[in-house]
Formats: structure tokens, sequence, C-alpha cells
């Protein structure tokens, strides 16, 4: 990883005009200005900086460090500053096990969270309640019971590179998706709470 | 109710209340405090535990003795290894099974590993909740490299469930020697520069030093063990008391300080990463060639009666009982768990403190909340 290093998407260089037009999908003018749609550049922001939540249950949350510390960086993806405040995130990274006494606390979370707002379910207990799917009386199975979930990251736990490409793939929604939001909350499966 | 009694349930009473947790970066978890504070004194503490309760102990009883090995991973998942061994422990124990020495030399060292993994961490966070970022970049740099070496041996990164009752599940990699005796002589190189980095801090040392003292009685009564405990002055060390796999053929000190505080506890785990180091070169070279497990029955089944067998984690003695009925799968399984036991005296510990030391006791106590709930 370290000798090739993925460049964020860099293609030739940053500093011409004619990268950042390409980037937000523009036509450059004649004058030294460009136009382009408010979707493109809003979405362009939005999923070059997208800062999740702390919000960590249990194993995963160690490989969500070890995505955030040096040998893998995710910084230069733009996910970078872990909120400590629902209210200050974009993402909502669901690192662990949800369990019955915690899930109102996770749709909480959810609900105090800024729109637009989106969800990574990482690890099998996000995703489906992993291993502990059989024979618990106590885990949720799959966080997709409380909130919506964007991105699926299978893994028990995932390497901090299907994280790395679980937050990819969300950016490619992101950029894919229209400016203004539907109502997520209609969208929530409410069964559980 | 005497007198003094009365006058706490008073104090309790007159005390604001505010929740620490369960969503809280410090809290390295979901646990939730209740935090009685008087003006920004803490006069009382209440740990509300269950946020990430899973069940685990009674998917035991449905599961057999291999299957175990992959929830006990999920406990304490930083000193996951060293769980897996303590089932397989008490597998082979209550069979009567020698495993080979190949076997025993290697789970010490795996062990010794994930201890420097989990203080690597523990130490990054111990800085971060303390105001000092640059300790989580730092010691997670040489984490990374532990982590190698656990993924090519035993395929998994930070779950291994390599142990499996009689041995392991495959063998290690060539490369296993070689990569850990590089790491030995890297990490001799950079741990001095950790307590440079953060030990001799001013800052630091003012807000571990004197806080969150514990006597070795209260250690004792409340049994925390582990560095938190040796810090006060139990000699609680399973490894040395109790030797289990290669302990006892290997030469190492029992880190004992008598302060009791933060600041101790956090030299004491610091201590023991050296400690650890020892403890691998004195084995690296004596692992020999041979079977990779023991022969043992594609079945398990324990002879009725009760077991217990106990190992030394990263965060104190973690306990496993098991009563059998003699059937493939166990009837009761019961862990005794660091975390809970030094959880209990956080109580205790951060009375008449400020609220923000509290972050500086909870560091200092390393606890892993999937363990206390299970």
């Amino acid at each position: 990883m370290e000798k090739t290093s993925i460049k964020m998407g860099l293609t030739e260089k940053n500093d011409n005009i004619d990268y950042l037009a390409a980037q937000v999908g523009a036509k450059q003018g004649e004058a030294g200005f460009f136009v382009t749609t408010i979707d493109d550049v809003i979405n362009w922001g939005r999923s070059n900086s997208i800062w999740p939540l702390t919000f960590a249950t249990s194993c995963c949350g160690i490989e969500m460090m070890s995505a955030g510390a040096p040998r893998h960086d995710f910084a230069r993806f733009g996910i970078e500053v872990y909120r400590p405040s629902a209210r200050q995130a974009d993402v909502i990274v669901v690192a662990g096990t949800i369990v019955q006494k915690m899930a109102p606390v996770l749709k909480r979370l959810y609900d105090q969270m800024p729109d637009p707002k989106y969800v990574i379910a990482m690890g099998a207990c996000a995703v489906s309640g992993g291993p502990f799917y059989y024979n618990s009386y106590s885990v949720i199975r799959g966080v997709d019971h409380v909130i919506p979930v964007d991105v699926y990251i299978p893994g028990c736990p995932p390497r901090p590179e299907a994280l790395l490409y679980g937050v990819m793939k969300l950016q490619e929604k992101i950029k894919n998706s229209d400016t203004i939001m539907k109502n997520r909350t209609d969208e929530a499966d409410n069964d559980f709470i | 109710m005497s007198d003094s009694k009365i006058q706490e349930n008073l104090q309790k009473e007159d005390a604001y209340y505010v929740n620490m947790g369960p969503q809280h970066p410090s809290t390295h978890g979901v646990l939730r405090l209740r935090v009685g504070l008087q003006g920004e004194k803490v006069i009382h503490v209440e740990p509300h535990c269950g946020y990430i309760h899973r069940g685990i102990e009674k998917m035991c009883e449905k599961d057999t003795y291999s299957q175990i090995i992959h929830l006990t991973d999920r406990l304490d998942y930083l000193s996951a290894n060293t769980n897996n061994e303590a089932v397989c422990l008490l597998v082979e124990n209550a069979l009567g099974i020698e495993v080979p020495e190949r076997v025993k030399i290697i789970r010490t060292i795996l062990d010794e590993l994930t201890r420097l993994a989990s203080h690597q961490l523990w130490w990054s966070v111990m800085g971060m909740d303390l105001g000092a970022l640059t300790t989580f970049f730092y010691g997670l740099r040489d984490r990374e490299k532990i982590l190698d070496i656990f993924e090519e041996s035993t395929g998994g990164r930070l779950l291994p469930s390599f142990n499996t009752p009689g041995g392991f599940m495959h063998d290690i990699h060539p490369n296993f020697v070689p990569r850990t005796k590089e790491f030995l002589a890297y990490f001799k190189k950079k741990l001095p520069e950790y307590n440079r980095l953060l030990t001799g801090n001013v800052i630091f040392q003012q807000r571990t030093k004197g806080i969150g003292i514990l006597s070795k009685e209260d250690a004792i009564a409340y049994g925390v063990t582990g560095p938190s405990g040796r810090a006060s002055g139990f000699a609680c060390d399973v490894r040395k008391h109790h030797p289990y796999s290669a302990y006892g053929m290997v030469d190492f000190k029992e880190i004992l300080y008598t302060e009791g505080d933060s600041f101790y506890r956090y030299v004491a785990r610091m201590d023991e990463m050296w400690e650890s180091m020892k403890i691998i070169e004195q084995l690296i070279d004596r692992i020999e060639d041979g079977p990779y497990t023991a022969k043992m029955k594609p079945i398990i089944k324990l002879p009725a009666g009760e077991y217990y067998q106990r190992v030394e984690t990263t965060r104190g003695e973690f306990g496993v009982f098991v009563i059998s009925t003699g059937d493939k799968t166990p009837y009761r399984m019961k862990f005794r768990s660091p975390n809970f036991a030094n959880l209990s005296a956080l109580d205790y510990m951060s009375r008449g403190f400020k609220i923000a030391d509290m972050v500086a006791i909870m560091s200092s106590l390393d606890l892993v909340i999937p363990d206390i709930d299970r």
C-alpha cells in the first residue's frame, strides 16, 4: 500500500482550472469562469468532506481506528474528522453489534444528525447480526432494522481496506444523488421502535 | 442506617447527575456512566451495563468447544488470542491431553505479541483521551507491524481464532520467526520514543499523578487485577503464580508498584511491554519442528464435572468456568472477565476527583466494554 499510494483519484495536475472544471462536471468559459449545475458542485463538496461520528460498539471499532491511523489513513478520501457530536457528523459508521438496549440510542443519534446523512454498516454484526445471528436473545439482526443503511461492508471484522472501499462507494453514491434529498425518515424501517 | 450512610444518601439526592455515554469517545465503547456531581466534584458514579450485552454465555451452551473459540475472541477483542487459549487450556486439562512443546511456545509468543499490540493501542488512546492526538498515530503505526505477523501466520488481523483445543488450526508461516525478530529489534528503538513523547510530559503527569488512587487492600477487595492491580501492589500475575503454556520456562519480572494512581497504572503497562519483549526473545529461538496440534477426537466431550481455567490477559485475570454433564456442549459457561471487576472499582476511585479526571482514571484502567457486558 505504501509503495503505490492511491492519488485520491487525481489523474492530472491539481492546479489547473480544467481539472477543477472536470471534477464538478463543468464547461470552461473563455474569460476564466465556468458553468456547471448546482447538483454537481454541491455533490462534489459533500462527497469529499464526509465527517464520521465517533460511534464504535465493539471489535470493528478497532479496525475503524486502524483505518484512520497512518498505514491506511482514510483522511486521503476526505473522511477525516471524527466528530463526537451527532450534530456535526455527516456519516455514522455503525462499527459493531447493536443490541436491543442500544438500538433506541442509535436511532436517537441518527435523528440528531443533520441532513444529508449517510449510514455505513461495518462488519457482519451491523449487516446481519453476524456470529450472533443464531441463539442470541439480545442482538438486532442487522442495523437496517433501526436506521436506513447506504453501504454494507461485510467481514468480521472487515479490514481497513474494506472500509476504505466502502467509503469510496459511498462517495460514488453521493456524487450520483440529487441535491434536494428526500425525507429520509420515511425510508426508515421503523418496526423496531 | 448509620450517620455516615444517611449523609451519603443525602449527598446523592443533592447531586447533579450527568450521563457519560453510552456514545462517548472516552468510554471506549458503549459504557454508560451516571455521574453524580457537586459542582465539578464527582461524588458518585453509577455504571450502567448492557449496551453491548450479546448473550455470549448463553450462546456457549449451544455450541461445541471448538465453536466457542470464535465467541471468546469477541469478548475482549484486544486480547483475543489469550481468551481463546483459556478455553483451549480448560479442554486440554479436563481431557488430560499433553500438547506438544512447539504449541506451548508459539502460544506464549502469540500471547505476548497480543499484549504488546493491546498496550500499544491503550497507549495511543490514553494520550488521545488526555488531549494528545499525536500518540494515536505513533502507537497505531507500530501496532500494524504486529498485526502483519498475526495476519501472515493466523489469517486474522484482529481476531485470529487460531487456537483450538489441542493446538492450532494450521501451522505458522515460515516468516513468523524472522518477522517477529525484526519487529522486536524495531520496537526496542521505538519504545523509548513513547516515553519521550508522553511519560515525561508535564501536562500528562499533572493530569495523572495522584488521580484515582487505589490502595492494595481495596484492589484486592474489588478484585482489580492485571497491570491496574499490580500498580497498587497486588501481586496477581497469573503467568507468574500459576504458570500455564510456556510461562514456566521463561524468566521475567512481575511489575509491582505501590502508588496505585493513574500515572503508575500507566507506568506498569509501559514496563510490562519490556517484559513481554523479554519473554518473546527467550522463546523465539526455541521453536522446534514438530506437529502443530495434539491428536484430538473430532467431537470433544468433557467428562461430567466442574472445571476452571485462568489466564492472564492484557487487562487482568480471565477465568473460564464450565459445568459439564458429559455432553459435547457445556451445561453452563461462565466467564470471569477482568474488565468487569476493574470497572467495579471506578466508583470508589473517582469519588472526590473532578469530572475531567474521570477520563484519566478510565483510560488508565483500559476498559474493553464487550468484555464487561459479554
